[in-house]
C-alpha cells in the first residue's frame, strides 16, 4: 500500500484512514490491532477490495487495483482474497461441503476439481468428518473453521480475517489460532484484524492503528 | 493434513468472475429448496391467478360450446322459404308458393317435416270466447291469426298440450277449427277442451281443436290463433302461403338450400326447394338457412370471455404483486448472503441473475400447478354439469409461460435491488 487513504465525503468529511504505507510480504502473518473506531474496518475493506481508497495505490500481487473495473475487482476477490468474518456468514441450509464449494463457483474452477479441493480444505482445518453436516449442528468454533476452509479453498494470495475470534470463547479461539498458525507455516499470507491482544501476539508482526494512523511495530 | 495442489493460475492476470449456467441453476434450486415453505407461499398467488384464468377461460369455452351446440342443432336444420322481395315488390305481391307446398317439399330427401305459415289479415276483427258481443269489450282481444298447413307444428318442433293439431283434411274442407297458442288460450280463458269450446273471430265461430304447449322455432305461434290454410282462405281470403318452414335432417340443409348443389335450370342456379315449389319460376322464392344464430353465439361467448378474462387478469396481478413482495422481503433478509457472495467474487449481474431466476422459476412452478388445477377444475365442473369439456390446446402451455413471465417481471425490481447491495453494508449487518 502506497500512501493509501480513505476519506468519507460529506458536509464534514471524515478521514477514516490517513494516507499510510504498508507492505505485507508473501507468506507473512500480520495482525492489525486497534481500539474500535480506529479505522480497522476501513482498512479491512480497502485490503479486501470491498472499498476503493480515495488516495494512493493498493497493489495486490503487483497489480494496481485502483485501475480495475468493478467486475475485475470482484474477480480479484474471488480468486486472490479469502475472507473470514466475525459472524461466519455461512449459508444455513447448505451442507458444510457446499458452503466451501460455493467459494469456487464464481472463479472458473473446473467442477470436478471443486469437491476434491473443498474436502482438502476441510481436512486442513480438521473438519473432514463433518462434510454432510449443516452449520446449525456445529459449534461456533467448527463454524468458524468451515469459514476458514471456505476462505482458503481458492488458494488466495491473502487471507483476511476480521475479528475471527470475536464470537468464540477462549478455547475455541485457541483452536482457530492454531489453524491460522498451521496455515502460516504452510506458506499462506495472513492478515488478522483484531482487538484481542492474545490473538495479535500469535502473529509474526503487529501493526497498530490508532485514530486512522498506522504504526508499524 | 494434506497439502493442496499448487495454484495453477497465472497470478499476473486479472480474471473477470464467471458463473456457469449450471452453477447458476444449482444455486437457484438450492435457494428455492432451502426455504420450501416460503416457496409454496410465494407460488400460491400465481397458482390462484393461473387457476382462475385457465378454468374461467376453459369454462367460458365449454359453456359457450354448450350454447353453440344447442343453437347449432336448431339453426343448422332450419330452412325458411319465402317469396323474393325483388321483382314486384312489397307485401302486396301475391306469393308464388303453392297451397300444396307441404306435400311438394315433404317428398324431398332430407326433409324431416315441412309446413306453410302465413299471417292472416282479419281486418281488425277482435277475438272472444263468448258468443255475446260485450259492449264494454272486456272480453274481446286483438289476437293475431296465423294460418298453417297440418305439418307446420312438426316443422317448428312444437308440442300440443291438450287436444290435437289440425290436419290437411281440415284445410281441404275449410273446417272452422283453430288451435290456440298457450298465451292466446290464456287470454281467451280456454284451458280445457272437454267442453268443446269455441271462439269467435269477428262474427265467425271456430271450434278449438287443441292448445299448443311450446315451439322451438317461430315463437309468434305461442301468442296466436292458428287455423288451417284452407280455413283462412275461405273466411279471410288468404291469397297464398307466405312462408314454408322446413325441419331438415342434420347435414341435409346445404343439400336442400345451396344453389350449387343442383343442376342449372334455364340458365339460372336454383336449389332443390325452389325447383320443387315453383318449377316454372324458381327465382321467385328466397331460401334462408342457418341465419342469425351464429352471431348470437359469438356474442354470448364474447361477453362471457371478456368478464372471465378480467377476473383472471386481476387475480394474476395480485399473484404477481405477491411474488414481487415476497422476493423483495427475501432479498432484504438475505442481504448477508448477497454480501458473502459478492466477497466470494460474484459480480453484480450474478446476484441479479440468481434472484431473477428464482422468482421466474417460482412463477413457472405456480403456472404449472395453476394450469393443472385449472384444467382439473374444468373437467370436474363439466363432469358435474354433464358438459363436454372444451379447452384451447395452447391454453395450459400459454398459462405456464404466463406464470414464468409474471415471475420474471415481479422479480426484476427485487433482483436489481439485490445487485445494488454494497458488500460492506451487507456483511456488517449481523
Amino acid at each position: 500500500m502506497r500512501q493509501v487513504g480513505r476519506t468519507f465525503p460529506g458536509p464534514s468529511p471524515v478521514e477514516a484512514f490517513k494516507p499510510s504505507d504498508m507492505k505485507i510480504e508473501q507468506g507473512e502473518y500480520v495482525s492489525i490491532v486497534g481500539p474500535s473506531g480506529s479505522g480497522k474496518s476501513t482498512l479491512l475493506h480497502l485490503l479486501g477490495l470491498l472499498d476503493r481508497p480515495t488516495t494512493g495505490h493498493y497493489l495486490l500481487d503487483g497489480i494496481d487495483t485502483g485501475e480495475l473495473s468493478d467486475n475485475a475487482r470482484a474477480g480479484m476477490r474471488g480468486s486472490r482474497i479469502g475472507f473470514v468474518f466475525q459472524s461466519f456468514h455461512l449459508l444455513h441450509h447448505r451442507s458444510v461441503l457446499e458452503n466451501v464449494e460455493i467459494a469456487q463457483i464464481y472463479n472458473r474452477m473446473p467442477r470436478k476439481e471443486r469437491r476434491e479441493r473443498a474436502i482438502n480444505a476441510l481436512e486442513r482445518v480438521g473438519l473432514g468428518h463433518r462434510l454432510k453436516f449443516t452449520p446449525r449442528t456445529l459449534s461456533g468454533g467448527e463454524r468458524q473453521r468451515v469459514a476458514v476452509a471456505r476462505a482458503l479453498v481458492t488458494e488466495p494470495s491473502l487471507l483476511l480475517a476480521d475479528e475471527p475470534t470475536g464470537n468464540l470463547d477462549t478455547e475455541m479461539s485457541r483452536d482457530i489460532m492454531a489453524v491460522f498458525d498451521d496455515l502460516h507455516h504452510s506458506g499462506l499470507t495472513l492478515a488478522v484484524i483484531t482487538h484481542d491482544l492474545d490473538v495479535s501476539q500469535r502473529a509474526e508482526r503487529q501493526v497498530r492503528i490508532i485514530d486512522g494512523t498506522l504504526h508499524n511495530s | 493434513m494434506s497439502e493442496l495442489t499448487p495454484p495453477v493460475r497465472d497470478r499476473s492476470v486479472v480474471q473477470v468472475p464467471k458463473l456457469s449456467m449450471r452453477d447458476l441453476l444449482e444455486e437457484m434450486v438450492s435457494g428455492l429448496l432451502g426455504r420450501p415453505g416460503r416457496l409454496v407461499l410465494t407460488a400460491l398467488g400465481t397458482v390462484l391467478g393461473i387457476t382462475a384464468l385457465v378454468s374461467t377461460l376453459g369454462l367460458a369455452k365449454t359453456a359457450g360450446n354448450q350454447i353453440v351446440s344447442r343453437f347449432d342443432e336448431l339453426s343448422e336444420t332450419r330452412i325458411v322459404v319465402s317469396p323474393s322481395d325483388n321483382g314486384f315488390g312489397g307485401q302486396d305481391a301475391t306469393s308464388s308458393i303453392p297451397w300444396d307446398a307441404e306435400l311438394r317439399v315433404a317428398r324431398l330427401n332430407g326433409v324431416v317435416a315441412a309446413g306453410t305459415k302465413s299471417d292472416v289479415d282479419v281486418s281488425g276483427a277482435l277475438s272472444r270466447s263468448v258468443p255475446v258481443v260485450d259492449p264494454l269489450g272486456i272480453n274481446e282481444h286483438q289476437i293475431s291469426v296465423i294460418a298453417t298447413s297440418g305439418g307446420l307444428l312438426n316443422a317448428v318442433r312444437g308440442d300440443i298440450r291438450t287436444g290435437r293439431y289440425f290436419d290437411n283434411g281440415h284445410s281441404d274442407r275449410a273446417d272452422p277449427v283453430v288451435v290456440l297458442g298457450p298465451a292466446a288460450a290464456q287470454r281467451l280463458n280456454i284451458f280445457r277442451l272437454d267442453t268443446q269450446p269455441a271462439i269467435f273471430i269477428g262474427e265467425q265461430s271456430f271450434t278449438v281443436l287443441g292448445i299448443i304447449d311450446d315451439v322451438a322455432r317461430e315463437p309468434d305461434l305461442l301468442n296466436a290463433i292458428v287455423m288451417p290454410d284452407g280455413t283462412a282462405r275461405e273466411f279471410f281470403a288468404l291469397q297464398a302461403p307466405a312462408e314454408v318452414h322446413i325441419d331438415a335432417a342434420v347435414g341435409a340443409t346445404s343439400l336442400l338450400a345451396n344453389e350449387r348443389m343442383t343442376m342449372t335450370v334455364g340458365g339460372t342456379e336454383s336449389n332443390m326447394l325452389q325447383i320443387a315449389l315453383t318449377p316454372d319460376d324458381p327465382e321467385s322464392l328466397r331460401t334462408q338457412a342457418s341465419q342469425g344464430y351464429t352471431a348470437v353465439r359469438q356474442d354470448v361467448e364474447g361477453d362471457v370471455n371478456a368478464l372471465f378474462v378480467v377476473l383472471g387478469a386481476v387475480s394474476l396481478l395480485v399473484g404477481g404483486l405477491g411474488i414481487a413482495n415476497v422476493t423483495l422481503v427475501s432479498v432484504l433478509e438475505r442481504t448477508p448472503e448477497i454480501g458473502l457472495r459478492r466477497a466470494l467474487g460474484a459480480a453484480r449481474r450474478h446476484i441479479a441473475a440468481q434472484f431473477l431466476l428464482e422468482s421466474t422459476v417460482t412463477g413457472l412452478l405456480g403456472g404449472i400447478i395453476g394450469a393443472s388445477v385449472g384444467v382439473l377444475t374444468i373437467v370436474a365442473v363439466s363432469a358435474v354439469r354433464d358438459w363436454t369439456p372444451v379447452l384451447e390446446g395452447y391454453l395450459p402451455f400459454a398459462a405456464v409461460g404466463l406464470g414464468a413471465v409474471i415471475g420474471l417481471i415481479a422479480g426484476t425490481y427485487p433482483a436489481l435491488r439485490a445487485a445494488r447491495t454494497e458488500p460492506i453494508a451487507a456483511l456488517r449487518s449481523s
